[in-house]
């Protein structure tokens, strides 16, 4: 009898100890490499912010692990192209965050494969970086604890938008939008209507025109709005589509009798030149800019800008600082977690937890994340204007908007609370001048 | 919606048709010719597209000269098109032709995955365009908006020229009567004497000159990008689906409908817009199971 019991409690002992030993996740060894699953877009219309962005990356990993990475551990991205359709993304993404070994997923530029990765990465219990996708929706409708945006959302995007025309042209009467038909066209002008609402209620929407994808043609909205001769125009197109549109407004004087709010036209101004004139209002989705006068003493920035220039012929669009932001960010986590943990290589749910408290700076101003997983990062908004030193116009009268005014608190809605903005924001004093 | 508003819309709608209809000919004649469906015409219309930007962007350190560059369009569309289309059908369609056709429409599709990535090889994945010729044709002013000369009258006018001389092509030379006969019943065409695999080629070449002219005729004024062959593909396929397959009368039918629609929706619906095109295929469709126009044809039985 008593050897039984004494096995009974033996037996019980060691079953506790392993199922503790189980339950808990061991301190990983150090690995050799990091492997990075990145996507972008590599072909199709995208290709043209997913390209430069994945350039960049290329170039910036190589430093980096040409310094010595991680302390000798390198850095070892396997790209994923966006452009071959939702099914076949997401099951190379699936292939590769299921990989065994030290993993990392930064995905995706489009928004409608990151509301489908987020639950896919929570699940693997592998930590995703949206690194570029402006879907506010994903981190509000859903608490997660691996998927992380270091990045600005739309909401940021859309309520400096607004900001930013109240200031310049408080008195506009009529404004007409002309936006891409998909979930960003939709969603970035949702945001934009209910600020616009909510701090100037008498404006009269004239025209909600929503062109195609990718569409070659804006000949008969430019004839409209002409028709119509709205005050203001807005349009958070980007990428070719931009490009024809304001080439089509400009060749038929549209660009001089509007004024023009183009949040996403960092990324067309190089390729336009002459046929965007001054005073159109532009955006940066962010605050990194190649002309930005306050990162003209950054030498990292401007090293990195020349570099970058050299390597790909072109100046660097909002899609190649979030990428560094992005890469910087998972880089300095997992430093961060390392010296928390006293040089022990962290476990997922550490670098997690670290991340969640994360600040960081890509090559424009510190950005902070905060508990649901969203970046706090300002917005930078202009007005082009001619420039001798370049063939194209640059931004000029530069505003910074911090990202505690054109943030929801955590757990609001974003659709609900730029319902409850007061006209008083538009003065607010934390905006600030940037340059001279 | 008031009468000013109703003239400009049918004044864009007539543009679009015009740019609507030189796209959508090659691929009429193909289908006609070769009872498939020439996906690889997309990127026909893209080649034709970037080669002319790169023809225009080595040609205007050397001349300002507006008539000339307007005509380096042509002869670059020609030239590229051309070789391209019979290439094409010489070296790869023709071996497939009795073959069942969902193989050579597979066929075809290769062929554009192909050239697609062969099209981003050479030219990269930024936007290609040559808007100042587009500008150096000036502009007009009409019920108070100002319209690009280039899209009002350049474009339609080639469009109607371009199907004037097909059509005296297709009816008053022998080649082209030739082609109508190979259209209308190739097996019964050789029976007459007709060396039909000639003819194949000469209509691939000219197939893929007028998709390559459609191309180099848009560079002007819109953007060209990775991906614009297979949108090119969708839209003009509803244009000659609902001309009737093979029909060249029918396609410019069918581009102005679509074109007065499209641009209608934008005045009053716009939220149509994008799928205008689709909504008048298939209204057609179901009135008209063989689209506007259709050749009789006799029952087998």
């Amino acid at each position: 009898m008593k050897s039984l019991a004494t096995l009974k409690a033996w037996g019980t002992a060691a079953l506790f100890a392993l199922a503790t030993a189980a339950t808990a996740q061991p301190q990983p060894q150090r690995p050799a490499e990091i492997k990075l699953g990145m996507s972008t877009f590599m072909t199709g219309p995208a290709s043209v912010l997913g390209a430069p962005a994945k350039a960049a990356a290329d170039m910036w990993i190589e430093e980096f692990n040409a310094a010595g990475g991680l302390d000798g551990t390198k850095l070892s991205p396997t790209w994923i192209d966006e452009g071959q359709g939702a099914d076949k993304f997401l099951s190379e993404y699936r292939r590769l965050a299921q990989e065994p070994g030290e993993k990392l997923m930064l995905s995706a530029i489009s928004s409608g494969y990151c509301n489908a990765l987020a639950p896919v990465a929570e699940d693997l219990k592998v930590i995703n970086i949206l690194w570029e996708c402006s879907t506010e929706k994903v981190l509000e409708e859903r608490r997660y604890k691996y998927v992380f945006r270091t990045g600005p959302n739309g909401t940021m995007e859309m309520v400096a938008a607004v900001l930013h025309l109240l200031k310049l042209k408080p008195d506009f009467k009529t404004l007409a939008v002309v936006n891409q038909d998909y979930a960003w066209g939709r969603d970035s002008w949702e945001i934009f209507r209910n600020t616009l609402l909510a701090l100037k209620p008498d404006v009269k929407i004239v025209a909600e025109l929503f062109p195609k994808f990718g569409a070659p043609d804006f000949s008969t909205e430019v004839t409209r709005l002409q028709a119509l001769r709205p005050d203001v125009v807005l349009s958070t197109a980007w990428g070719g589509d931009l490009d024809t549109f304001l080439r089509q407004a400009s060749q038929r004087g549209l660009l001089k009798s509007s004024q023009f709010v183009l949040p996403l036209a960092d990324s067309s101004l190089e390729r336009l030149g002459d046929a965007v004139p001054a005073g159109v209002i532009v955006g940066f989705v962010g605050d990194g800019y190649f002309a930005d006068p306050e990162s003209a003493n950054d030498p990292e920035a401007r090293a990195f800008v020349q570099k970058f220039k050299q390597r790909t012929g072109a100046y660097p669009n909002f899609a190649v600082y979030h990428m560094i932001q992005a890469l910087k960010a998972a880089t300095g986590a997992y430093r961060q977690a390392l010296a928390d943990n006293k040089g022990q290589w962290p476990t997922t749910d550490q670098l997690a937890a670290t991340l969640r408290k994360l600040e960081y700076r890509g090559l424009s101003r510190p950005i902070r994340l905060r508990e649901d997983g969203q970046a706090l990062q300002g917005q930078l908004y202009g007005v082009t204007a001619k420039d001798a030193s370049q063939p194209f116009p640059v931004a000029r009268q530069l505003l910074f908007y911090p990202a505690d005014i054109l943030t929801p608190p955590v757990g609001q809605k974003s659709a609900e609370w730029v319902k409850t903005l007061k006209p008083a924001l538009i003065q607010d004093s934390r905006i600030r001048r940037v340059g001279n | 919606m008031d009468l000013n508003l109703l003239l400009l819309a049918t004044v864009d709608g007539l543009s679009y048709a015009g740019s609507l209809f030189l796209i959508s000919l090659g691929l009429t004649l193909i289908c006609g010719v070769f009872g498939v469906i020439n996906v690889a015409h997309g990127s026909l219309y893209a080649f034709g597209g970037y080669s002319a930007a790169s023809l225009l962007a080595w040609l205007l350190p050397h001349t300002s000269s507006t008539p000339v560059l307007v005509a380096s369009l042509f002869v670059a569309a020609a030239v590229v098109g051309g070789c391209l289309g019979a290439l094409l059908e010489r070296s790869l369609l023709r071996h497939f032709q009795d073959r069942d056709p969902v193989l050579q429409l597979l066929v075809t599709f290769a062929v554009f995955m192909v050239l697609e990535d062969v099209q981003r090889m050479v030219w990269g994945a930024t936007p290609v365009n040559a808007g100042d010729l587009a500008t150096r044709l000036g502009t007009t002013e009409l019920l108070g908006v100002t319209f690009m000369n280039y899209q009002l009258l350049f474009i339609p006018g080639v469009a109607l020229v371009a199907y004037a001389g097909l059509q005296l092509l297709l009816r008053h030379s022998t080649a082209g009567r030739q082609i109508v006969a190979v259209i209308h019943h190739r097996e019964v065409a050789t029976a007459l004497g007709i060396n039909a695999a000639r003819i194949g080629t000469l209509t691939f070449a000219l197939a893929g000159a007028l998709g390559a002219l459609g191309g180099a005729l848009s560079v002007p004024m819109t953007s060209f990008v990775p991906g614009l062959g297979a949108e090119m593909i969708v839209t003009s396929f509803a244009v000659i689906a609902t001309a009737g397959l093979g029909q060249v009368t029918g396609a410019l039918v069918a581009a102005v409908l679509i074109g007065m629609a499209r641009s209608l929706a934008v005045y009053t619906l716009p939220e149509l817009e994008v799928v205008m095109p689709y909504l008048m295929m298939v209204a057609v469709l179901l009135v008209r199971p063989h689209g506007l126009f259709s050749a009789t044809a006799a029952r087998r039985i």
